[in-house]
């Protein structure tokens, strides 16, 4: 599945990477990072990540 | 079996959804007294305030799993019968229920005091949103009685729009019950700093105004004047309609680990949400009703899991609460984001930074560290949040 975040919403709560921390995490300037290709064997997590995010920036396809 | 959700918001979505998820294959209705899918109200004291956004800017995506659940809009449950197990609606419709889900959420409550009968803005859904937005741009000053995150954000856009602003509050600092007196004060300076004027420890006398009101008299004596008034001292929860039974309504609705209000032998109900009152185990046995953005998706996940769960094995679903309450708040260029109970701690320890700047700040109660606030920095509280879930 591919993952796009809108990085104009995204606010960098990180609240995402607690749902898929291989797939999210926040960088040590405290900015997200994310992996565009992700397997379907994770959908179900990162579908949490999309659920959780205050901004609701995160879109899966 | 049909499971009825009262209260088309978020709550209510993670509910219908995580059902789905479960492998609950019945009816699912869904009542809620807006005319909208549910969408995201944190913006609506932030962004939409400030921009004008649309409601299709703020809907929530739906699953696919959820395309099959009847949604019942612009209409109120305003009784239920427990015997026959039906909720009745404002409309006269009668919705019969197997599984009974309420997730009404809060409204505002309203103070008191002479001259209430004033019309006044309060900020909770996007009709009001609209609202406010479009009176505000049209004003120089506005009075905001309360000083908690509602009031604190809408200071913060109305500032942002150039609009001059006094915050009239009981307590003495803003945002106090849930972060305290220090930080509090704290954010009071940034406030100031950007031009917003405190009036902290007031006694509200009375509202002043016309039919709309203006602005408030404290019993000083002294009149704290502007060109509208928002309330935004606290809530209420949505529960008179589930008078009449055996709940226990004292404040929200009671509810056990499995988000269950009722016995097991007894007709099925759930609470979701804001409304839903429970321990957080994690913390302490005190049942709280906590109003942060992630409870709803966590409480809403937990109560689809045990409908299904109790359905399949007529066994209530033993799992305790390992919820984190969060929160985070946008106010100017700073984010404010708290994960645990800070409100229940009785010291703090600034471990990075200083009040006044970017901070991570330790909430304990005894030597037990309860809770973590940070402003500007997400990203060095993770570790905090997963040692609640690890330790506690
Ligand atoms: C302006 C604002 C800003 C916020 N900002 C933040 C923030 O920055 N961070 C944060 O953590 N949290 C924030 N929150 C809190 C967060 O939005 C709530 O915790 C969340 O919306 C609660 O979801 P819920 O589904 O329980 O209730 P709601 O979203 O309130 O949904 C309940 C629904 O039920 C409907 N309803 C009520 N009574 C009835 C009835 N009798 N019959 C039918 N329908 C009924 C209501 O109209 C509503 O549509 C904010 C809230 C507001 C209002
Ligand atoms: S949860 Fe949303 S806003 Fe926060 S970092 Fe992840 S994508 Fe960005």
């Amino acid at each position: 599945m591919k993952i796009h975040v809108d990085m104009e919403k995204c606010q960098h709560y990180g609240q995402c990477v607690f749902e898929a921390e291989d797939v999210f995490s926040l960088g040590d300037d405290g900015k997200l990072i994310y992996k565009v290709d992700v397997d379907d064997s994770r959908r179900a997590d990162v579908e949490s990540a999309v659920d959780v995010c205050p901004m609701q920036a995160i879109t899966v396809e | 079996m049909k499971v009825l959700i009262v209260g088309a918001g978020l709550a209510g979505l993670r509910t219908a959804e995580s059902l789905r998820g479960a492998g609950f294959a019945g009816e699912i209705t869904l009542v809620g007294d807006e005319p909208y899918f549910p969408y995201n109200r944190p913006p609506l004291s932030k962004d939409a305030l400030a921009n004008g956004l649309e409601i299709a800017d703020l809907e929530f995506k739906r699953r696919e799993s959820v395309a099959d659940v009847t949604w019942i809009f612009d209409d109120s449950a305003t009784s239920t019968d427990y015997q026959q197990r039906g909720v009745l609606l404002k409309s006269g419709r009668l919705e019969s229920f197997d599984v009974l889900v309420a997730a009404t959420g809060i409204r505002p409550r309203t103070l008191n005091v002479p001259g209430a009968e004033k019309s006044k803005f309060s900020l909770r859904n996007f009709a009001e949103a609209q609202e406010l937005r479009t009176s505000m741009l049209g004003v120089q000053r506005i009075v905001i009685v309360g000083a908690g995150f509602i009031g604190c954000e809408i200071a913060a856009t109305a500032r942002k729009l150039g609009i001059d602003v006094a915050v009239v509050a009981a307590d003495p600092e803003p945002m106090f019950r849930p972060l305290g007196a220090e930080f509090g004060h704290a954010m009071k300076h940034r406030h100031e700093a950007h031009g917003v004027s405190f009036h902290m420890n007031a006694k509200i006398a009375g509202y002043l105004g016309g039919e709309s009101a203006t602005g408030v008299s404290l019993e000083s004596g002294e009149e704290i004047l502007g060109d509208l008034l928002i309330e935004a001292i606290g809530s209420l929860p949505n529960t008179e309609w589930l008078a009449g039974g055996s709940l226990d309504l004292k404040d929200g609705v009671l509810v056990d680990s499995s988000m269950r209000a009722t016995a097991p032998s007894d007709v099925s109900i759930y609470a979701v949400g804001d409304v839903a009152r429970y321990a957080f185990d994690l913390f302490d046995t005190t049942p709280r009703r906590i109003e942060h953005w992630n409870l709803p998706t966590e409480t809403g996940r937990r109560a689809g899991k045990s409908i299904a769960h109790f359905l399949h094995t007529g066994e209530v679903l033993a799992e305790s609460v390992n919820f984190v309450p969060s929160f985070w708040s946008d106010q100017y260029e700073d984010n404010l984001q708290s994960f645990g109970m800070p409100g229940i701690a009785d010291s703090i320890n600034v471990v990075e930074g200083d009040l006044m700047g970017d901070c991570v700040v330790e909430y304990l109660r005894g030597n037990k560290v309860v809770g973590v606030v940070g402003v500007n920095t997400s990203a060095k509280l993770a570790p905090y949040r997963k040692s609640f879930q690890e330790t506690n």
